[in-house]
């Protein structure tokens, strides 16, 4: 059977970047997939790049440094790691690396001159975030017992990406380098980087809510994706709430016909003898759920026409604690996730 | 007073009185703030509409408005300067001189503006051709929160309105507004551009001696990676922006007293959410650290019950109906009347932990539309929810 929720594509990305507008639980969701992606035996990375230590909020940990560490088991063995990417540190590693600063970097970055640098081009700390990325990605370990090849030491890196406002530009380095030396450690990587963000082993998930903003805003954002060449991954629909009432109320309940005295006597019949103003509040609180769904079902069908795979996130009423990660997660792998 | 301590016994917070604050004369600039995705910019339009209704000569700068909500407020037009709202006092003949205008802030524009209020024609023209000018006016990650302090600075000495309401950036955290200037100009004030672009030149300063030769080693390793010619831009662009700077200083100095003035009130948008919570949090320490007046929160697009069933008796009547095959519909207005409790119950425990912290804020519950707000009627019915 073929899923097209997650369709093999997806299955052999290796790089997960994910996106979406703010506040519709970008960072959740990438936690929730980089658990989902190790379950079985697997090593995935969680990699976050705008300092907000969101990874460490979401698992419950101390803040992150700028070092890969375990910060979650995943179901039937497997482990996630977190890293939180700084451009400032990232450009004292290349520092470090290519010319050698030794203890000197520590102070240069007390003077702000790392900061300087990572501002002075806009462009830069992108690259040099994103660079770190690629890094992780390419980076293999050991020996296969077996064969005695070099294998990758994460099965998959997630990267919770910047909003959806930013995200094109974000992963645009080609464009970034325009504004860079032509020559140099960091340009020879960063063509590497471009390689793998337009390849196949890369897959840019969208989070959304069937809202009208979110929606409208990854419909622009996959428009944007696909200008640049970049590879779109799956739409993650986040927050769905059920929607409760029979399909042949719902037209009537948004204007509130049909939800006179028969509500009432229904209610009866399950024993509840309500004041007015308890009925009249229950029959505004279904307007409301009626006109919700009609507007998700609006929505929808906006999103569909785009035509990437789809996968389904309920709202958890309870708020999403470190338990809800986990059960997203199993969510997700209920859709194909693998 | 006592009213209120006998609230915060019982739990409850202080009421935030937004139309108590919209009438007060004496409220001359309101600034929303709040993450990314809270309601901000529809917050600031709505409370400048409701102020104007009631008579008010209000001007609300925006930042970057949904389209639909910049055309309800008449934002078709990009020339950074207050435009009247269509239609918005339509209904009000009655209350007297009450005015609504708006805009939507071009940070190139008032960038350029800034740059040749401050210098000679022939100088401005030399800082616009630069190339590294137009990174810094569009892409740097201060300009726009700077620009928006900026702008704000403007329109409060023209001196032609009485309520400037403000929008603030879209910034990954609401702190960034008042931490993005400082950043600019630090940038902006040339020590290490000079010293990296000469560090030899740069004078036996103590910094060079504490690093030594590494310094140049930096410098070059730097210049590697962005390439000569851009930091000679970058130069060139720092020493024609000496002679302004003084003047830029100043004046983004004088924006920030303007923050903390008399005059002006903070309003903390959020959502009931942990996370838009938490960073409500922070900014309601860091506008307390700063003495910067705090009118309150205002927790967006919360889920309140409209009936005082309760979410067990619900669930019971819900499954009784189910279990003999009952009326569906009632059953369902039941299932869903359970799970709204329980979303309201969970928003209450959110903001719980931010009114345990934060005691004495006053707080308003804006009730979530179930459409989005994209006309005045939908600002209109914004304003009245959060002013009730």
């Amino acid at each position: 059977m073929t899923d097209q929720r997650w369709p093999a594509a997806l299955a052999e990305a290796r790089l997960h970047v994910v996106s979406g507008k703010g506040g519709t639980g970008k960072t959740t969701l990438a936690a929730a997939l980089a658990l989902a992606l190790a379950a079985g035996g697997r090593r995935t990375l969680l990699v976050e790049v705008e300092g907000r230590q969101g990874i460490a909020q979401v698992f419950d940990t101390p803040p992150l440094p700028y070092a890969e560490q375990r910060i979650a088991v995943a179901p039937d063995g497997g482990e996630v790691r977190g890293l939180s990417v700084d451009a400032e540190a990232a450009l004292l590693e290349y520092l470090e690396m290519f010319y050698n600063l030794g203890l000197a970097g520590r102070t240069l970055r007390r003077m702000g001159a790392i900061e300087f640098a990572t501002t002075l081009a806009p462009g830069l700390r992108d690259v040099l975030l994103s660079g770190k990325v690629k890094e992780c990605v390419g980076r293999t370990v050991g020996e296969d017992r077996r064969g005695g090849r070099r294998v990758p030491l994460y099965d998959a890196v997630v990267l919770d990406a910047p909003p959806t406002g930013r995200i094109v530009k974000f992963l645009d380095v080609t464009k970034a380098m325009g504004s860079l030396a032509r020559t140099g450690p960091i340009h020879t990587q960063s063509e590497g980087v471009v390689e793998l963000l337009h390849s196949s082993r890369t897959a840019i998930h969208l989070v959304t809510q069937l809202e009208d903003l979110p929606v409208q805003e990854t419909l622009d954002t996959v428009d944007e994706l696909v200008e640049a060449g970049l590879p779109t991954g799956a739409v993650l629909i986040n927050r769905i709430r059920p929607s409760r009432l029979p399909a042949t109320a719902l037209t009537g309940a948004a204007t509130g016909a049909g939800l006179g005295s028969g509500l009432r006597s229904g209610l009866e019949a399950a024993g509840l003898f309500l004041k007015d103003e308890e009925v009249d509040g229950l029959v505004s609180e279904t307007v409301e759920h009626a006109e919700r769904v009609q507007i998700e079902s609006a929505v929808r069908s906006r999103l569909n026409a785009a035509g990437l795979p789809q996968l389904e996130l309920p709202e958890l009423t309870e708020g999403v604690d470190l338990g809800g990660v986990y059960e997203l997660a199993e969510l997700l792998r209920e859709q194909g996730v693998r | 007073m006592t009213a209120d301590r006998a609230d915060a016994r019982a739990g409850r917070p202080r009421h935030l009185d937004l139309d108590g604050l919209l009438a007060d004369r004496d409220t001359k600039v309101l600034v929303c703030c709040g993450s990314g995705g809270v309601g901000k910019t529809t917050t600031a339009a709505a409370l400048a509409l409701r102020a104007a209704e009631q008579g008010r000569r209000v001007v609300v700068l925006t930042i970057d408005p949904a389209r639909r909500l910049a055309q309800s407020l008449g934002l078709e037009e990009l020339d950074n300067e207050p435009r009247t709202v269509p239609g918005a006092l339509r209904n009000t003949a009655d209350r007297g001189d009450g005015e609504l205008q708006a805009m939507m802030l071009d940070m190139r524009r008032t960038f350029d503006e800034m740059v040749s209020g401050h210098t000679t024609p022939d100088r401005a023209q030399a800082i616009f051709d630069n190339p590294f000018y137009q990174t810094i006016s569009t892409s740097f990650s201060g300009t726009q929160e700077y620009m928006a302090m900026e702008k704000l600075g403007q329109l409060s000495s023209t001196g032609l309105w009485d309520l400037i309401v403000v929008d603030t950036p879209p910034s990954r955290s609401a702190l960034d507004f008042l931490d993005a200037p400082q950043r600019l100009s630090s940038f902006l004030d040339g020590r290490m551009i000079r010293l990296l672009s000469a560090p030899a030149r740069a004078g036996g300063s103590a910094l060079r001696k504490i690093v030594g030769s590494t310094f140049n080693l930096f410098a070059k390793a730097v210049s590697t990676i962005l390439g000569g010619q851009m930091l000679a831009d970058a130069s060139a662009f720092v020493q024609a922006f000496d002679t302004l700077f003084g003047g830029f200083q100043e004046r983004a100095n004088a924006t920030y007293q303007l923050l903390r003035a008399p005059g002006t009130s903070f309003v903390v948008v959020a959502a009931p959410e942990p996370d838009a919570l938490r960073e409500a949090s922070y900014f309601v320490e860091r506008l307390s650290s700063e003495r910067m007046p705090l009118a309150g929160l205002v927790l967006n697009r919360t889920h309140p019950v409209h009936s005082t069933l309760s979410g067990a008796r619900a669930r019971e009547g819900a499954e009784t109906l189910e279990s003999a095959r009952g009326d569906e519909l009632a059953a369902a207005v039941l299932r869903l009347h359970a799970d709204r409790v329980e979303t309201a119950e969970r928003e209450r425990r959110v903001l719980g932990r931010f009114t345990r912290a934060h005691p004495g804020v006053p707080i308003i519950d804006v009730p979530a539309m179930s459409t989005d707000v994209h006309d005045l009627d939908g600002l209109r019915e914004i304003g009245r929810r959060l002013a009730s």
